[in-house]
């Protein structure tokens, strides 16, 4: 385990206030989902799940086929699709973009997508200003942390928390009720939507029959986002599309009882291009940047490929007895709890933070309630053991390292060098070779000596280049 | 950039040629219940009472409203329906913009917006809302409170029927948005807020 993956799980362990906000919310949260999937209220949930999980396999293996219906549709209602290797890629586009138009203030609503490839600080670096607007995730930038779970990004902070923050980075004086604290982000959120140039949104899926970007979220963010700005820029995993706009029956029944307990989100926001010519308002330019970022490389294993699967509802974190006590800043990238644990080793490469497929009692509970049907315990066994496998391989190099220096110590050691040739010439067997053929009978197995049969060393020179060198 | 590029590395890790015909998907799921009109319009203000909005049928559109706006400043959208019902005609209320920055600056100040809303469902409490010539998103979105009405005809059994009467929902608009409910947070310490923000009231006048 690393040093910091320890340091973060002890100081979350130790922290008492923490370790109650943690458990009550995610206890919560918890709650209210099983109510509303329960057989009385949803009776066939588990069917749904079936059917959500054989469209998203259909949508990861045809995969390409989908992208393209996806890019066909957006352009032929005046949409642009933009594809990105990673965050570099993604950065460049948007400030290149913002740079043409003259743009400088961004709005951005929820997405875990920007989240791993740091698009505010990337954009922030460059002199944008780009703003969060979910109240979490709002909170969560003020106090310059990530967030801390998939869905609520600032549960791990207190009224009093929020306060100190506000206070601080608003130069207000401090207000500790929740509802006043909601309002203050609130007025001074809505002057930056009328402001701004550019929203930038994530998605929670791509439609590919229909070219859309659909967005779930209850504050009303994503919607000001997306249609106050005259630029909206949805940046979306290549994963997110799926085949049909009638899929959505099934993906937002289940995303909204995952995620909150909610039958329905509070806005769903069906997104299908810019404003058309006599729309009022709206975005006058709609573009989608289809991001990579190491998703392909999870793609060739059929059952790590199911990672992809996730709908990030979060039900697997709350479900989760490691998360639960450890929390969401403990884990090394910004996907935590079960599905972090399955997708980081395989974005950031299995090394990065090699016990992290390990800090699971794989005990199921994140299987059972992931409304796709992800199998995680079982993609947990599988990295398991490829941690192992390349800890040994590790272990292999460092014996060729070893010869190796061994080997650099002879070459640049004149004297120690010549005593070894000496020393090969004493143990040479004679003029007619044989010097390594004839092995000692217990090395001498049948395929040692199978390969042995047709070669052998050279025997040794009497004398030494080197000594023939000195006698001239 | 990057399309071709990432376009082959997906066609090589699950083995697809380019421009090959996909699978044959999933059959499209939607159940549709058979739920008479009445049982609708009560599942639909139960549902949104639940959630804390107000719902109310068979109240006159026009008078509802003239009392709602009493003292308040209100902005409704060009719906012939709304026109219809008498409301975008009351005293008090702006209607007619099609301006987007000046329909803009009046929805940042109203107090209440009207709307129509194409269909609702009876099982989530949800309005459908497409943007159209004659509704603008900023009515239903800026104003701290949001009116809608909606004709009786208009109230679907759920999502599954939405989908099936609306298929291909970008056929018609750039824009539909769902709205189940006041607009919500509980991000601080898991405490409900209602109106972040989108409005934090929500009335539904069914005619």
């Amino acid at each position: 385990m690393s040093v910091e993956f320890d340091r973060k799980i002890h100081e979350t362990l130790a922290d008492a206030h923490l370790q109650l906000a943690v458990y009550t919310a995610t206890g919560r949260l918890k709650e209210k989902r099983i109510e509303c999937v329960s057989a009385g209220a949803l009776p066939d949930y588990q069917e749904l799940r079936s059917q959500a999980n054989a469209l998203k396999r259909h949508a990861i293996e045809n995969l390409d086929y989908y992208l393209e219906e996806f890019e066909r549709n957006v352009e032929a209602r005046g949409g642009k699709v933009v594809y990105a290797k990673d965050g570099t890629e993604v950065a460049d586009f948007i400030l290149a973009l913002a740079k043409e138009r003259g743009a400088r203030l961004i709005v951005k609503s929820k997405s875990m997508t920007t989240e791993e490839i740091d698009l505010n600080e990337r954009l922030e670096h460059h002199g944008l200003e780009s703003v969060e607007t979910d109240l979490g995730e709002y909170i969560v930038q003020l106090a310059h942390e990530r967030p801390y779970h998939i869905v609520a990004p600032a549960l791990h902070k207190t009224r009093y928390d929020v306060a100190g923050i506000f206070s601080r980075r608003l130069h207000i004086p401090a207000e500790t009720v929740p509802e006043k604290q909601t309002a203050i982000a609130r007025a001074v959120l809505r002057e930056k939507f009328l402001a701004a140039d550019i929203g930038i949104s994530g998605a929670n899926f791509l439609v590919a029959d229909s070219g859309a970007v659909v967005l779930v979220e209850n504050e009303g963010n994503a919607r000001l986002t997306t249609s106050a700005p005259r630029i909206h820029i949805a940046i979306a995993g290549i994963e997110k599309v799926i085949p049909r706009a009638r899929d959505l029956a099934v993906f937002l029944k289940l995303l909204a009882r995952s995620a909150t307990g909610q039958l329905l989100s509070v806005y769903t926001s069906f997104l299908s291009g810019p404003r058309l010519a006599a729309e009022i308002d709206g975005p006058d330019e709609f573009i989608v940047v289809l991001v990579d970022n190491g998703r392909t490389r999870l793609l060739p294993d059929r059952s790590k490929r199911e990672s992809l699967f996730c709908i990030r509802c979060g039900a697997c974190l709350n479900a989760c007895p490691v998360y639960r006590k450890i929390g969401g800043h403990s884990f090394p990238w910004v996907y935590s709890g079960p599905i972090g644990a399955i997708i980081t080793p395989q974005f950031m490469g299995i090394m990065h933070e090699p016990s992290l497929p390990f800090a699971s009692s794989l005990c199921g509970a994140c299987a059972e309630v992931c409304p796709v049907k992800i199998d995680i315990p079982k993609v947990l066994l599988e990295l398991r053991s490829e941690v192992k496998k390349s800890e040994t391989r590790e272990k292999q190099n460092r014996l060729e390292k070893l010869a190796f220096r061994a080997f650099a110590f002879l070459m640049t050691h004149p004297r120690l060098y010549e005593l070894a040739g000496r020393m090969a010439r004493a143990a040479a067997p004679g003029e007619n070779g044989g010097w390594i053929r004839t092995v000692a009978p217990p090395l001498n197995l049948p395929p040692v000596r199978a390969w042995l049969g047709g070669r052998d060393l050279p025997p040794p020179p009497s004398r030494s280049f080197r000594e023939m060198w000195r006698r001239r | 950039m990057s399309r071709d590029n990432i376009l082959h590395r997906v066609r090589t890790a699950i083995g697809r040629s380019a421009g090959a015909p996909p699978d044959d998907p999933p059959p499209v799921r939607l159940r549709v219940p058979e739920v008479d009109p009445d049982a609708r319009i009560e599942s639909l203000i139960a549902r949104l009472e639940a959630l804390a909005g107000k719902a109310y049928y068979g109240v006159d559109p026009r008078a509802f409203v003239a009392d709602a706006i009493r003292g308040r400043t209100a902005v409704a959208s060009n719906s012939p329906f709304l026109a219809e019902c008498g409301i975008a005609n009351l005293p008090g209320v702006r209607s007619g913009i099609t301006d987007r920055d000046q329909l803009r600056e009046i929805c940042a100040i109203a107090d209440i917006g009207i709307t129509s809303a194409d269909y609702a469902l009876a099982d989530t409490g949800t309005l459908v809302l497409l943007s159209t010539p004659c509704e603008a998103r900023m009515i239903s979105l800026l104003p701290p409170a949001h009116i809608a009405v909606v004709p009786r005809n208009r109230i679907l059994t759920g999502l599954d029927e939405l989908l099936s009467v609306l298929p291909d929902p970008a056929a018609a608009s750039s824009s539909m948005v769902l709205i189940t409910g006041p607009s919500r947070t509980a991000d601080i310490e898991q405490i409900l807020v209602r109106g972040v923000h989108g409005p934090g009231q929500i009335t539904v006048l069914i005619v």
